[in-house]
């Protein structure tokens, strides 16, 4: 989201009064209603000092108003670096961090996925790591003296996640 | 259980490009008596999908779990993230009875159970909670008394402080002990425990990096002769891109970046070849002849 679009006025259409109650009932968004916005997540973020747009607390007041498209539809949703200082940190315990993740994860279930998750997920199915580990690597291990690398289940692995509602946009975007 | 015994967890990272880590971390380990066990099955611990499927990180993790649990040993994580991630969910199914059967659900497709019999650590909780600092110092036939570095811990062995419940984030001390006990100086410095920048890379380079810019700053700024890291992706932003930061910005820092078994090693006694030196990128020549000369 750029700082032009920040500052559109809301309309009133725009907001979902449910969308806090949605965020809520996930694993890690259920304290979102407290938060009372003294500002300490983007304060003591280290993102925000470097970002023009990131800022935590925008984020949580944009969930809580329920603006959802706005915040589902924002780039800056992906810049927070997970590193949960807000979420030590908040006065009010909201977990700031698992409730951007919870954000996160509904923008991901409309398809807004970066390219880099989606190649990560394959890769795990594949073979078990996040990252093609190179062929080179491998063997270089051996005169290294390390042990083989763990080869993984590609099967078990498949076979856990199956029904896992993630694996529907591998399906569509990664022929 | 035996105390010394681990099923060591590599993650993707640390075989993908930072083998200087697991090289040094398997030599330490070795010495002091902790007996690493491979486990064929590991996959990836689940992070890095956290942000678009929590539920497929709960399922990854889970099983990583239920695997060691068949082996009935505890897990040892060289990579902060891995570590906490594990213990996260580890406590998350262990406490949260509902969540537990969904993913046991899962799990019972390939043959496992998650049943919350044991725990999982960082290298540097399995040192200073189970190696000791003792021991560790009696490894020590080298003190480097002539170094005086700085450390950078990484989030996730810090962060969230209610599930990883280890050492205090805002003012961690683990790190400088175990630095302090090889015999070298450990340096305070300006925002020490800022995050690297890494999980913004892909995202945005330019503020992932103007993190590790600052970092590197701060420790420039206190004289530090080397940073010490103890996360594959911390060593990444500072050592791999140190270069690349140094050009962006039009700036010289000269720091060797080290892995935190890297230094034990050296005052083991341990030649920098034998630690896997010469992975590093940074040029690390200047800090092993002071090494060499404080010797004689």
């Amino acid at each position: 989201m750029s700082e032009v679009e920040d500052k559109e006025p809301i309309k009133a259409s725009e907001m979902d009064p449910k969308f806090k109650y949605e965020i809520a009932k996930m694993h890690g968004g259920e304290k979102l209603m407290r938060c009372f916005q003294c500002g300490t997540c983007t304060s003591d973020c280290p993102v925000a000092k470097f970002s023009e747009t990131y800022r935590p607390r925008q984020i949580i007041r944009m969930a809580q108003l329920g603006l959802k498209d706005r915040v589902l539809n924002s780039d800056t949703l992906w810049l927070c670096a997970a590193c949960f200082t807000c979420t030590d940190r908040c006065p009010q315990d909201v977990e700031v961090a698992s409730v951007i993740r919870v954000l996160r994860n509904l923008a991901a279930e409309k398809g807004i996925v970066p390219q880099v998750f989606k190649e990560q997920a394959m890769s795990i199915l594949e073979s078990g790591y996040a990252y093609k580990i190179p062929d080179l690597r491998i063997k270089k291990r051996e005169t290294l003296g390390l042990p083989p690398l763990p080869r993984g289940n590609s099967e078990g692995i498949k076979k856990a996640l199956h029904g896992v509602s993630f694996l529907k946009h591998l399906e569509k975007k990664g022929e | 259980m035996a105390k010394n015994q681990y099923l060591i967890f590599l993650g993707c990272a640390i075989p993908y490009r930072v083998s200087a880590y697991e090289i040094s971390a398997r030599k330490v380990l070795q010495k002091l008596g902790v007996e690493l066990v491979e486990m064929p099955e590991f996959n990836c611990c689940g992070l890095p999908l956290d942000p678009v499927s929590h539920e497929m990180m709960l399922i990854l993790a889970a099983r990583n779990l239920a695997l060691a649990e068949q082996k009935g040993l505890d897990i040892i994580a060289l990579c902060p993230g891995c570590a906490g991630t594990l213990k996260k969910v580890n406590k998350m199914l262990k406490e949260d009875k509902a969540l537990r059967e969904e993913i046991n659900k899962h799990l019972k497709e390939s043959g496992l159970e998650f049943k919350g019999t044991v725990n999982a650590k960082h290298i540097m909780q399995v040192l200073i909670e189970d190696v000791g600092l003792e021991k560790i110092k009696d490894s020590v036939v080298k003190p480097l008394t002539m170094l005086k570095v700085a450390e950078h811990n990484g989030c996730h062995i810090l962060r969230p402080k209610e599930y990883i419940g280890f050492d205090d984030p805002e003012d961690p001390q683990t790190l400088k002990t175990l630095i302090e006990a090889t015999g070298a100086t450990c340096l305070d410095y300006l925002d020490e425990t800022e995050c690297c920048g890494a999980p913004s890379v892909g995202v945005s380079d330019k503020v992932a990096l103007q993190l590790a810019r600052d970092k590197l700053n701060h420790v420039k700024q206190v004289s530090a002769e080397a940073l010490i890291t103890i996360c594959p992706f911390c060593h990444i932003m500072y050592d791999t891109n140190e270069l690349r930061i140094e050009k962006m910005f039009n700036e010289t820092y000269g720091i060797p970046i080290l892995h935190y078994p890297q230094l034990l090693g050296l005052a083991m006694g341990m030649s920098p070849e034998e630690l896997a030196f010469n992975e590093l990128r940074v040029d690390t020549s200047k800090i092993i002849k002071q090494v060499v000369e404080g010797e004689k």
